[in-house]
């Protein structure tokens, strides 16, 4: 049975006049990569700065590396890595510096200290830019400083707030790549993100939250074999037709989505809805068949309205 | 709220105060230096050259010294305020609204405490170095009167302590640059109505009262007496002063900050 390292129990934070987190329950254990996968306002990152100790929690139970983070919030963040949302680099220091004053923050003595910066500038692949200037890197470069500040304490428990928010598609496959590496040498993740793709490439497990409270839990394919099937099936009629050829696909796979401008059918193989379309002479302009995502599952959780 | 004073503070402010060692020598060198001439301009123009149309003037200890001898105290006194302000609120200021630098801090052992005793001892090194510089010229010119002159060195640094105390804890309430506006507002009259510049005396018994409760007079007072050697036990009450400023100062500060970052 391996280590629980974080374990909440209705956790709820209420400010004054609405509640950001509504009673979550779920647990971590040790080496695990969690996601914590939502729309905006779902209450993510205030769940975030609670298992930081950043936050005091209104109600319910909340126990990080075993200990309280009310009451022992130097302690829980001394084993601590955090990558907030938004990068806060010291841009008056250089690009090596930034990693040496933050590992003395801890009161870890400077030798130790400087061998690691080294050690992580190699890992962030930011070897060559070591006395450059934070505000002359580009942002997956102060995206991987960050990443790689927050593990300067050689943290047990890595928090990472939308790692890849804002990234180019190269930056956040190298910035992946670096977080894979991190798991599989055991370092515990805990990340929040909005994009399914990065929740199935890093998550073993992860909860979907919504208004502050957990809609599901399970491993991505469970997710996606819960709430969504294995394939989709998306058609364009244009957006005249859409509304017409909608009414004449009732029956076809497991559920249909119906969209302003396309429709998904849901199906465990997308190629037979189509051959069965086509042979009852509807023509969508365009067809994609596809393999279902959690972006599917999310949509399905979460609605489609836009949440702001 | 819960927590002790274990969460308020991990006792490494030093690492906080290293941070802006190494953050002044790389990129705001030439404010320091600045910091350093400026009241020596102020010295020599007013002191050396308006002294000349004056004549000697009467201290509030009773001693007559030339008007140069009378204003470099006050000058060095004010010199320690404005370092002290410098650092304790536009910089301030700006690390808590747009660098998210205490955010970041705060992520780590240290704890609200920490951050302010590493800030604030930052912004007394700097008073001290101000103040050094300036003591060395008033030295040269043959303005320290006397030996008691060597005390006006820890002197500064309370004052300094005292402003940078309370300026933190003001910053910390502050959301926008028109509000930091108003502490110079406040600051300009204060330096030119502090017996700095002439003795309280001028003023009738009512404005005395007013000049008496505010704090730069006090570090005027305190850092005359030491230069001019005109000491007596009533300058204690001065010391008095800046001891509260600083307790009250800290404690608003680290309140705040905790507020605001740890919430």
């Amino acid at each position: 049975m391996p280590e629980t390292v974080i374990v909440t129990q209705n956790l709820v934070k209420r400010y004054q006049n609405f509640v950001a987190v509504d009673g979550i329950d779920f647990e971590v254990a040790a080496g695990e990569s969690f996601g914590l996968l939502g729309p905006n306002g779902a209450g993510k990152s205030t769940t975030m700065r609670m298992i930081g100790a950043v936050s005091t929690r209104t109600s319910g139970d909340l126990s990080v590396l075993g200990l309280d983070p009310d009451r022992y919030g130097p302690e829980i963040r001394a084993q601590l890595g955090v990558v907030p949302q938004e990068n806060n680099l010291d841009l008056e220091l250089k690009v090596r510096e930034n990693l040496l004053v933050y590992g003395r923050y801890f009161g870890l003595p400077r030798a130790r200290v400087a061998r690691r910066a080294d050690e992580l500038l190699e890992f962030a692949q930011l070897e060559d830019k070591a006395t450059a200037k934070v505000d002359d890197l580009s942002g997956g470069m102060k995206r991987r400083l960050t990443i790689a500040r927050a593990l300067i304490n050689d943290p047990r428990l890595l928090l990472l707030d939308e790692p890849t928010t804002g990234l180019d598609p190269q930056a956040r496959h190298i910035l992946w790549d670096r977080l894979f590496r991190l798991k599989e040498q055991g370092t515990t993740l805990l990340l929040t993100t909005h994009y399914m793709d990065e929740a199935e490439q890093l998550c073993d497990r992860l909860v979907v939250i919504d208004q502050g409270r957990i809609m599901a839990e399970g491993s991505p394919a469970e997710l996606i074999r819960r709430y969504s099937s294995r394939e989709v099936l998306e058609v364009r009629f244009g957006s005249t037709q859409n509304a017409e050829a909608a009414g004449r696909l009732h029956g076809y796979g497991e559920r249909i989505d119906v969209l302003p401008d396309r429709i998904l059918v849901y199906s465990t193989s997308g190629e037979k809805e189509l051959e069965r379309m086509t042979a009852a002479g509807l023509r969508p302009i365009t067809s994609l068949v596809r393999r279902s995502s959690l972006e599917d599952v999310f949509l399905r959780l979460t609605g489609r309205n836009l949440i702001e | 709220m819960t927590g002790s004073i274990g969460s308020l503070y991990s006792g490494n402010a030093r690492s906080v105060m290293a941070r802006g060692w190494r953050a002044t020598r790389s990129t705001n060198s030439l404010v320091v230096l600045s910091g350093v001439v400026e009241p020596i301009f102020y010295l020599l123009s007013m002191g050396l050259g308006l002294g000349t149309l004056i004549g000697p003037v009467q201290t509030s200890g009773g001693a007559s010294v030339s008007y140069a001898a009378f204003i470099a105290p006050a000058l060095l006194a004010v010199a320690a305020m404005n370092g002290a302000i410098y650092d304790s609120t536009w910089n301030v200021f700006f690390k808590m609204q747009f660098a998210k630098l205490y955010e970041g801090m705060l992520a780590t052992s240290l704890g609200p405490l920490d951050v302010a005793l590493g800030e604030i001892s930052l912004a007394l090194l700097r008073g001290l170095l101000y103040a050094s510089g300036f003591m060395l010229v008033m030295q040269i010119l043959g303005l320290n009167l006397t030996w008691w002159a060597l005390l006006a060195l820890p002197a500064v640094l309370l004052i300094a302590f005292g402003f940078a105390s309370v300026g933190m804890a003001v910053t910390s309430y502050l959301k926008t640059f028109q509000q930091m506006d108003w502490i110079n507002f406040m600051l300009l009259p204060m330096f030119l109505f502090s017996a700095t510049f002439y003795p309280l005396s001028v003023y009738p018994q009512g404005i005395q009262y007013l000049i008496q409760a505010l704090p730069l007079w006090h570090g005027v007072e305190l850092v005359r007496g030491l230069t001019t050697g005109q000491v007596d036990p009533g300058m204690l009450w001065h010391v008095l002063y800046y001891a509260v400023m600083i307790a009250v100062g800290l404690v608003l500060t680290t309140r705040r900050l905790r507020a605001l970052l740890l919430d």
